[in-house]
């Protein structure tokens, strides 16, 4: 009797405890709109999910202090996925479940790739600073765009400069096994396979790998003089730091993965000589100075790498919801792909796939813990 | 033969770090029969606190980098161990009694435990480290390829000899030592015999604690880079060494250490990095068919 009583009481408990679960979802308040920034808030890439974080709530404040969106007060919500797929797919759904109108993310094309699915079958309209797989905007999704360029183009520019700018002869790739790592890498491999090089070696790592003195000695061994790097800071700095520490002085080039005063950090002394492929600075822009000086003024934060591009993201939506006169993700895309827009990084277009018209990679060189473009 | 060499120095280096951190796993087994899963974030705590300490010493600043290096060492050791032993004394000491599978799982719960603890206090983002010494050993810098040993390489393999060369005699030579074979032989019949049973484990959680916290600092001034998250991999990897070289067997884990990283550094030196883990994992199934009980190992006789 007393069992039977206790067995009641949890099955009401747990009967109140699912009801609460299902009047604790939000109805979207009818007088903003929300938008989400996702991106990596925690583990190794956090500054990364970071630089977009930031971009966004300072174009969100700008937004609603001349007016916000249709009438309407901008919302920011933020989605973490730690740059994990299978992260990425449940912030996704999570995000969808809040009512969000766009999404400004995700960062790594390994998390964009899967969420962008969920994405397409909620109607919910994603916009991505950073994601540059090509096959981001392969699959025919029409909701989905970037401010940022694609690997293929990028992986051309590295593969120009390695073979008209430098004399490498040997060249080793290198990549993180993750869909932007390898894919990049990859991309440059193609390029260089293009303009008659061929790399003598081609190895993968994977992410969270700290002990790269096998490999590197496998290069000395091989004579490699030039080493490309498809992937993120991280890897990238201890593989330098150690390949340094070995003595391999070959000249080290990796992609967008690196933009971080974080990769400068960790490679200590070694970060300088390396060269890194990103589209051009875009503090450097004369429509960007104001915001490169309030950021500086009022966060104290220089802002490197994709912070624009996610501030120039937000720029994009809410010009697009006012000239389409509405949220909805088709009618605001087909605006989109219609129409020009002004940004801090210049005059933007999107091409039928939702990428940009025109989006030139240039080469950079950290030198002193910071990174400055070569001259052509 | 000289990129040989090279590579054994590169494996010997990293089967070093993975020594320091299995010894804890195997003192812990010996004694309890138990696997401590929370290891790899004892070191990951060590890594911690050898970072910040370095870079305390330089806010209030000590600019010699012995010196640095040293309180680094000596605070860390200190309060890894301490954490070691508090785990012990909550999540497993109470379950002293209870059937296997609970201490296990408690492991298990304080790993979580650690991981989000030091995310929480310490951020999401890396913790890094510049290089302290820089620099190292040249051999033979006339030939082709010159045989690379970092300092950090050669103070990491030298501190590891040396530990293991006195864990052996603590072991052998101490009543602490004495207690814990006795232990791990027989625990009611040490326990009539006058052993504190209690007070002995506790000693070994903060044995292997101190031996993971130095291998967490020797870690940060080698690689340069701490976050949350290194312990789960480099605890699987120490487990697994731990296991190659017959858990429960201190002698064992430094050689299965030892020999897993010439394993990873031998497959990426002669076929390819990507695959080291699938040898490392797929020797230690092989030898674990031929010899259960793991290179050093012994079989345990069950007394009736």
């Amino acid at each position: 009797m007393t069992m039977l009583r206790i067995v009641k009481g949890l099955a009401l408990t747990a009967s109140l405890a699912a009801a609460g679960l299902f009047l604790a979802r939000p109805a979207a308040a009818a007088d903003s709109i929300r938008i989400a920034v996702a991106g990596p808030i925690t583990g190794s890439y956090a500054q990364f999910g970071a630089q977009l974080s930031k971009g966004a709530k300072l174009a969100v404040q700008h937004v609603n202090a001349r007016g916000g969106i249709l009438g309407k007060s901008v919302e920011l919500v933020p989605g973490d996925d730690a740059c994990d797929p299978k992260q990425a797919r449940a912030v996704a759904n999570y995000l969808a479940n809040q009512g969000v109108a766009a999404v400004i993310g995700h960062f790594c094309s390994s998390s964009t790739l899967p969420a962008s699915e969920v994405y397409a079958e909620e109607g919910v309209l994603q916009i991505t600073p950073a994601s540059t797989n090509p096959a981001v905007t392969e699959r025919g999704i029409a909701t989905l765009f970037r401010v940022c360029g694609r690997d293929d183009q990028q992986g051309g520019s590295a593969a120009r400069y390695i073979a008209e700018r430098s004399e490498a002869s040997r060249v080793a790739v290198i990549h993180d096994k993750t869909t932007y790592g390898q894919g990049l890498a990859d991309e440059t491999r193609k390029a260089l396979a293009a303009r008659g090089k061929t790399e003598v070696l081609y190895e993968g790592i994977s992410i969270g790998d700290k002990d790269f003195s096998a490999l590197v000695s496998k290069m000395k061994a091989q004579g490699v003089d030039f080493i490309y790097f498809g992937g993120l800071h991280a890897e990238a700095a201890l593989l330098l730091r150690q390949a340094r520490d070995q003595g391999l002085a070959a000249p080290f080039m990796s992609g967008d993965g690196i933009v971080d005063k974080a990769f400068a950090d960790i490679a200590g002394p070694a970060a300088d000589g390396v060269l890194m492929t990103f589209q051009s600075d875009p503090r450097k822009l004369p429509g960007a100075q104001a915001l490169v000086a309030e950021f500086r003024d009022q966060e104290q934060y220089d802002p490197e790498g994709y912070t624009l591009l996610s501030y120039a993201a937000l720029q994009v939506l809410a010009a697009a919801m006012d000239g389409a006169g509405s949220t909805d993700a088709g009618k605001v895309s087909a605006f989109m792909k219609a129409h020009p827009f002004e940004t801090v990084l210049g005059t933007l277009h999107f091409d039928a796939k939702g990428d940009l018209s025109a989006s030139p990679y240039v080469i950079y060189r950290w030198q002193g813990g910071t990174y400055a473009e070569l001259p052509e | 033969m000289l990129y040989f060499v090279q590579q054994l120095a590169n494996g010997i280096t990293l089967g070093s770090i993975y020594a320091l951190i299995a010894i804890g796993y195997t003192l812990v087994y010996g004694i309890l029969g138990m696997i401590n899963f929370a290891h790899g974030e004892i070191y990951m705590i060590g890594a911690y606190l050898g970072i910040i300490t370095i870079g305390l010493a330089a806010v209030f600043g000590i600019s010699s980098t012995p010196v640095a290096l040293f309180l680094a060492l000596l605070v860390a050791v200190v309060v890894t161990a301490a954490y070691g032993w508090t785990m012990e004394r909550i999540a497993y000491r109470p379950l002293r009694r209870a059937p296997r599978l609970s201490p296990l799982i408690s492991a298990i719960g304080m790993s979580l435990f650690f991981q989000n603890a030091v995310q929480l206090a310490q951020g999401a983002k890396d913790l890094a480290l510049p290089p302290l010494l820089p620099g190292g050993f040249v051999f033979l810098a006339d030939s082709r390829l010159p045989i690379q040993v970092s300092y950090v390489q050669a103070i990491l393999v030298a501190v590891t000899v040396t530990v293991m060369a006195g864990l052996g005699l603590f072991i052998r030579l101490t009543r602490t030592g004495m207690a814990m074979r006795a232990l791990e032989q027989d625990q009611v019949m040490a326990a009539l015999l006058g052993v504190d049973v209690d007070r002995t484990i506790g000693q070994t959680f903060i044995l292997g604690s101190a031996l993971a916290a130095l291998a967490g600092v020797l870690v940060s001034l080698h690689y340069g880079l701490v976050n949350f998250s290194i312990g789960f991999l480099a605890g699987i990897k120490a487990f697994t060494a731990a296991v190659l070289g017959g858990i429960g067997s201190v002698p064992g884990a430094m050689l299965g250490g030892v020999f897993l990283g010439l394993i990873e550094a031998m497959t990426s030196a002669y076929l390819s990095t990507e695959l080291k883990d699938v040898f490392s994992f797929g020797i230690l199934a092989l030898v674990l068919i031929v010899r259960p009980t793991g290179i050093l190992g012994r079989p345990h006789m069950e007394k009736v």
